[in-house]
């Protein structure tokens, strides 16, 4: 016992004393005290891999910003979240990610349930500022339920991870270096022909309209992201 | 107090954010005690006016004629408000951008054309390479995202811009809404 109290770490938060075990990142002691972070590649039940840099969030004393997801709580450390630089590195974030392939949100899937789209809309991004990349991509229609319209795409690799750490099939990956980087299913061959078990994770936790179930075509389209972290509780409760 | 000068444009865009104002409905009546409408495609005025207090410019740029055009009431408006998806984003009309104006002249006057297939070259304006969105041509005061932005949008922030009380974009109206 006495060395679990060794464990716990204390430190700042947007000027609030919190304490933390150790291991644990910034997100999660950020959550466990009601301080919202942005996230977009994140979600309650997968691994983490900092790609969006939504959660980027300052540390007194160092000059480089961290991912709150990936970044791990150290005694006496005072974080801030929520800084004019933040706040300026987010938009720009989300900017660039708006014009780097064709997020039409008036047409698309997932209008209305989009985290992309809400994201943009409460960082308080009216416009883009960049020039729109207008990229031309392939949509993938070969599955028989699903569809992967990479225009949509932001490479959260939410879908990856989920399918090899939840499913276990590990049928999506990642093909290309930076701005060529595309969502590729087995060996970059047709998802209808792949060894997907058609389990529908992917579809779920999808942030944005880039994976959609074909009988739900519309503006209709909710997923259930949170239905994760329950299915991983009842699976270590076998 | 004299009234402010209003205007509305319309570039490539479907009218849909035009309808959308038009919904405001009785309290357009209102809002024709604060503002005249000097130019507008719902009024009959055909030349731009050389003074407008506010514009409201619904599409995007698409066209040398929509180039034209956004210049010049730019030129001539003290506030200039982007006004729905297509003027910001390029949205629905930006769709071709990946692949080119020519293919989709040629779907639409040469594949799908019953009689005489030939590429309109006089009066129908020249299509640009890609279609922009108005603030990569102008300078843009104020952002109304929305496909179209909602009557209740048009008049919460129309009522602010006009009495200059605080205006909350983000809390009224997205991109898609």
């Amino acid at each position: 016992m006495t060395e679990s109290a060794f464990e716990v770490k204390t430190l700042q938060i947007d000027g609030q004393e919190v304490s933390a075990r150790r291991g644990q990142t910034i997100l999660e002691v950020a959550k466990e005290n009601d301080i919202q972070i942005p996230t977009l590649c994140h979600l309650e039940g997968l691994s983490d891999v900092g790609a969006c840099r939504l959660c980027l969030v300052e540390i007194a004393g160092s000059n480089k910003l961290l991912p709150a997801c990936v970044a791990t709580v150290s005694e006496g450390m005072v974080v801030s979240t929520n800084t004019e630089r933040l706040q300026k590195h987010r938009k720009t974030i989300l900017e660039l990610l708006m014009a780097e392939r064709n997020h039409i949100c008036s047409v698309c899937v997932a209008n209305g349930h989009c985290d992309l789209q809400s994201l943009v809309q409460e960082q308080g991004v009216t416009h883009v500022r960049l020039p729109y990349r207008n990229p031309q991509l392939g949509m993938d229609a070969s599955h028989e339920r699903f569809t992967l319209d990479r225009n949509r795409c932001i490479l959260c690799t939410r879908c990856v991870r989920v399918c090899a750490e939840i499913e276990g099939a590990h049928i999506w990956d990642v093909m290309g270096r930076g701005i060529n980087s595309n969502i590729i299913s087995d060996l970059n061959q047709d998802w209808g022909s792949s060894s997907c078990t058609r389990c529908g994770k992917c579809v779920q936790v999808c942030p944005t309209g880039a994976l959609y179930d074909k009988s739900k075509i519309g503006s209709d389209h909710p997923k259930y992201p949170e239905s994760l972290p329950y299915l991983n509780l009842m699976r270590e409760a076998q | 107090m004299s009234k402010l000068k209003l205007a509305t444009a319309w570039l490539d865009g479907c009218s849909g954010c035009h309808m959308s104002f038009l919904d405001m409905d009785e309290r357009l009546l209102e809002l024709a005690e604060l503002v005249d409408v000097v130019y507008s495609p719902i009024v009959d005025a055909k030349e731009f006016p050389d003074e407008v207090d506010i514009t409201l410019v619904e599409g995007a740029v698409a066209s040398v004629d929509d180039e034209k055009k956004i210049k010049k009431i730019r030129a001539h408006s003290k506030t200039l408000i982007a006004m729905g998806d297509c003027a910001i984003t390029g949205n629905v009309p930006s769709m071709r951008n990946p692949i080119g104006p020519e293919v989709i002249l040629d779907r639409a006057y040469i594949e799908n054309a019953t009689a005489q297939p030939q590429i309109p070259c006089v009066v129908v304006p020249k299509l640009l390479k890609v279609v922009r969105p108005i603030h990569e041509f102008v300078k843009v005061d104020v952002y109304l995202p929305g496909c179209p932005p909602s009557a209740d949008t048009f008049h919460t922030a129309l009522t602010a811009l006009i009495t200059g009380e605080p205006l909350d974009i983000p809390a009224l109206t997205r991109f898609g809404a």
